[in-house]
């Protein structure tokens, strides 16, 4: 052995000494992108979620672990009154909330900081709403709150009453949300008196399984075991993310043990994973759909039976193949099979380019160029928005449709793909918030929505559906619910606003040694159950 | 000397208003509106499209938001970031410690690298090393980093175990910023095994930023080599009898070092370039990596600002190798 490779042995043995903590119970989570901040409220991406929402916070309302059904959070029990305009919540007396440097609290959580977490969304006036210059509440805003609620009432410390001004039976999977985190008032009256009320930001106070310890930007987040935690205390005693914002280096570090779990691999990279036997992988049904919108208001896209011929013509399997590498399923409907009230009576339209054809003549359609937008960004519901497109444009051409493929830089893709007279059929979907199939429906597909500032991209309007969509809103009762959600979708087949490409399916590649990982139909990445063998 | 130095630096008055100019205009120039991006698939309503713009500022005319952002520049405000909504400087002073630590120990390494090989390949020109090396130098030139720098890590961390896959330090070793290099901060840690931590995981990323760096050096100096050692003196050293050693180091070596410097001082910039790819690939907390986050997001004060500083610092950079042109090379500073 020459003295050269010596050392680099004795040094790399170091090195991976150094690698895997010893003593403490060290989970490491490989993350794919840095937290915006550490307060939920403001921000909206997933990765900020995950290092805030979920390790250090808590909501009234949980999503109970790996489903998008409710269950009691801070709030031990609800009651909800009759003409559904009042929730009243009793809360979980008891919870501790975290310490730092800074803080140590000298009360338990109570009704006072479930207002504060709400006023200083709802309200411009509040002390808190502007504690950073610019900072705006987005989630708060899109689910509609500003509207929704118009009183939040202490009735006595551990209970509190939410006045609404109309009936909304999501309201509960709303508040499930994370930008509903709630957050210590106590913690902020101290930042206030110190004058560092950004720290809400940056040293986050909840009562969550985890504590946030400290952040070294763009780096590594560290947490410690909330030892008081309220619900079961988690296995591990560390929770640390490593930044890693690669998928190939993240698979690397996961290889080398330098990280546990990781999300978001390479499609290309799975069969390795799956082959190598320290890893294992679990994978769940995405809670999304990618769809392709035809604009319903211009003609030919206006008749219904012009668009259900185009997707007729239109080999999802084969997309499914090529783009997703068998990674995703072909989607029927607007809203995807593990969400409840999807209808899987419903039948896909067969792909047969021969009757595709034969139906646009009937149609008089002969010579039709039209556009394809593809979106210039990766999205797990649409790893490849150009590929797909090129595979449209080749199934479009076997029935004389001349395609041509358009694309713009992500802002004005949004943008100019929601203007009015919008030409051509837009490839974009749609990632679940809060597992309520009004997500989809209302959000995609009403009426309303189909105005300037909203999401409906195929501008199509159904007094019907939309009738449904929004009965389904005001009742509490699930089965009547799904009922209503599961007419509408049979609206939605016949009349074929989008041809439904897609729903992904998500993996989340970890070292064997990990056990109690659940996913989360939601894509979140929690950790509180969590253990790792020795 | 003086008025040498004051020369150079009123060339810096003009140099740095255009690029207040380009740095404001730049990520405006790129189609793109953060407050859309923000909102993503859900859409924004025209009302609330024109609130968020009024609070950020851009519903005013371009030329008032620039010269916003002068006044507030010159009182040292840089602005916030749109995303984390914290001032650019404290963002900036967090992460620039760590592109900094990277690229000079880069830049070591490929001056302590290339100076030699070159000085070498030009006294045996012709020679299987000349031509080995110079290969080698062609092949770094080209070299797309990021693919570099995915194969050290599969070959060396992945298939051999030797080298850390990325990251700064080990996991285990955690200590507070102070001067914010890790390697200077795990020595004043007292903590057993971090610096020899932190010097592992500079490596491969050294390595990789080294490589465009270390060729073009390489190259550079082997021309300016060769066309020193046909100079005249260079002859009359040889006649006098002087030792090779002494006629490479002494006569030829500091005449061949302008044009070498003068390249060094320019891989300043090729650094920070390669320091994006680089700091992306390694998980690398520097400002390559900010910046690219910003551009894709939009972040109108992050970019602006962040460019600014980054140009500020590769003019300091040339400023500086001027300087020591006039200290090398007289005439310079008395022309």
């Amino acid at each position: 052995m020459t003295s050269m490779t010596r050392i680099l042995l004795a040094a790399s043995a170091l090195a991976l000494t150094s690698a895997m903590p010893a003593l403490a119970k060290t989970f490491v989570y490989c993350s794919e992108a840095s937290p915006e901040g550490f307060d939920p409220a403001p921000y909206t991406a997933g990765s900020t979620f995950d290092a805030s929402a979920h390790p250090v916070y808590n909501r009234l309302v949980e999503f109970k672990k790996g489903t998008t059904e409710i269950e009691p959070g801070l709030a031990e029990s609800w009651e909800v009154s009759a003409d559904g305009l009042e929730y009243t919540f009793k809360l979980r007396q008891g919870v501790k909330w975290h310490s730092n440097e800074k803080f140590t609290a000298t009360r338990d959580f109570n009704a006072d900081d479930v207002i504060f977490s709400f006023m200083r969304q709802a309200s411009a006036d509040h002390p808190w709403n502007q504690y950073i210059a610019g900072i705006t509440y987005e989630y708060y805003n899109a689910m509609e709150m500003p509207s929704l609620i118009s009183e939040i009432v202490k009735v006595d410390d551990y209970t509190v009453t939410f006045k609404l001004s109309r009936p909304e039976a999501p309201f509960l999977a709303n508040i499930a949300m994370p930008f509903a985190s709630i957050t210590s008032a106590e913690y902020a009256s101290v930042l206030e008196a110190a004058g560092t009320k950004e720290d809400l930001n940056n040293m986050p106070i909840g009562t969550g399984p985890f504590t946030f310890v400290a952040y070294q930007k763009d780096a590594v987040i560290r947490y410690a075991k909330n030892a008081d935690y309220w619900g079961t205390a988690p296995l591990i005693d560390e929770l640390v993310f490593a930044i890693t914002p690669d998928a190939a280096v993240r698979l690397q570090k996961l290889k080398a043990g330098e990280c546990h779990l990781m999300p978001f691999p390479a499609p290309a990279d799975l069969e390795a994973i799956k082959a190598d036997p320290n890893l294992k992988v679990e994978e769940q049904a995405g809670l999304n759909v990618g769809y392709l919108a035809y604009n319903t208001t211009m003609p030919p896209f206006d008749n219904a039976n012009v668009r259900k011929a185009l997707n007729m013509a239109m080999n999802k399997e084969a997309i499914i193949e090529a783009v997703f590498q068998g990674a995703g399923q072909v989607a029927k409907n607007p809203i995807p099979p593990t969400m409840w009230s999807y209808n899987d009576a419903i039948v896909d339209d067969a792909y047969d380019p021969e009757a595709a054809k034969a139906m646009l003549e009937a149609e008089g359609v002969t010579d039709l160029s039209m556009k394809v937008w593809a979106m210039p960004v990766q999205r797990p519901y649409m790893p490849n928005a150009r590929r797909t497109a090129e595979l449209i444009q080749e199934d479009f051409a076997k029935v004389g449709v001349t395609v041509e493929i358009v694309s713009y830089e992500w802002g004005e893709y949004l943008d100019k793909s929601m203007e009015a007279g919008r030409d051509g059929a837009v490839i974009l979907g749609w990632t679940g918030d809060n597992g309520d199939p009004d997500n989809f429906l209302s959000v995609l597909l009403s009426c309303a929505s189909a105005q300037p500032g909203g999401a409906n991209r195929a501008f199509w309007c159904n007094e019907e559906f939309s009738a449904l969509v929004s009965e389904a809103k005001q009742t509490d009762d699930v089965a009547e619910r799904t009922r209503l959600y599961e007419e509408a979708q049979v609206i939605f087949k016949d009349q074929a606003p989008w041809a439904t490409l897609d729903h992904s399916t998500q993996y989340v590649p970890m070292s064997t040694k990990v056990s109690g990982f659940v996913m989360s139909p939601l894509g979140d990445f929690t950790f509180a159950t969590v253990d790792i063998a020795e | 000397m003086i008025r040498f130095i004051l020369g150079k630096l009123l060339y810096l008055v003009p140099t740095f208003i255009g690029i207040t100019i380009i740095a404001f205009g730049f990520v405006r120039i790129l189609p793109g509106d953060p407050v859309l991006l923000m909102a993503g698939e859900r859409g924004i309503t025209p009302e609330r499209h024109a609130e968020l713009s009024a609070l950020l500022g851009f519903d005013r005319p371009i030329w008032v938001q620039y010269f916003d952002f002068l006044g507030r520049l010159f009182q040292g405000d840089l602005g916030n970031s749109l995303v984390t909504k914290k001032p650019v400087m404290t963002e900036f002073l967090t992460l620039f410690p760590a592109t900094v630590e990277l690229g000079l120990v880069a830049i070591l390494l490929a001056t302590l690298i290339g100076v030699p090989v070159g000085v070498l390949a030009a006294i045996k020109r012709g020679s299987v090393f000349d031509q080995v090396s110079m290969t080698a130098a062609l092949v770094g030139f080209s070299m797309p980093i990021f693919w570099w720098g995915l194969l050290l890590i599969i070959f060396f961390s992945g298939m051999l175990g030797w080298t850390p896959v990325s990251g700064r330090i080990g996991l285990l070793y955690y200590f507070p910023d102070v001067t914010g290099f890790m390697l200077i901060d795990s020595l004043l840690s007292g903590q057993k095994g971090a610096f020899a931590s932190a010097l592992w995981h500079l490596i491969l990323p050294s390595i990789v930023l080294a490589t465009i760096p270390l060729a073009v050096i390489a190259r550079q100096t082997r021309s300016a080599m060769l066309e020193v050692m046909g100079e005249d003196y260079v002859r009359t050293a040889r006649a006098k009898g002087m030792s090779q050693t002494r006629v490479v180091g002494v006569h030829a070596l500091r005449n061949a070092m302008i044009p070498v410097i003068t390249t060094i001082g320019l891989q300043i910039g090729v650094l920070m370039a390669g320091a994006i790819l680089t700091e992306t690939i390694f998980s690398w907390p520097g400002i390559g990596k900010w910046m690219i986050d910003s551009i894709s997001r939009r972040d109108y004060p992050v970019v602006q600002s962040g460019l600014l500083l980054i140009a500020g610092l590769v003019m300091l950079v040339n400023l500086l190798v001027d300087l020591t042109y006039g200290l090398i090379n007289p005439r310079i500073r008395h022309k």
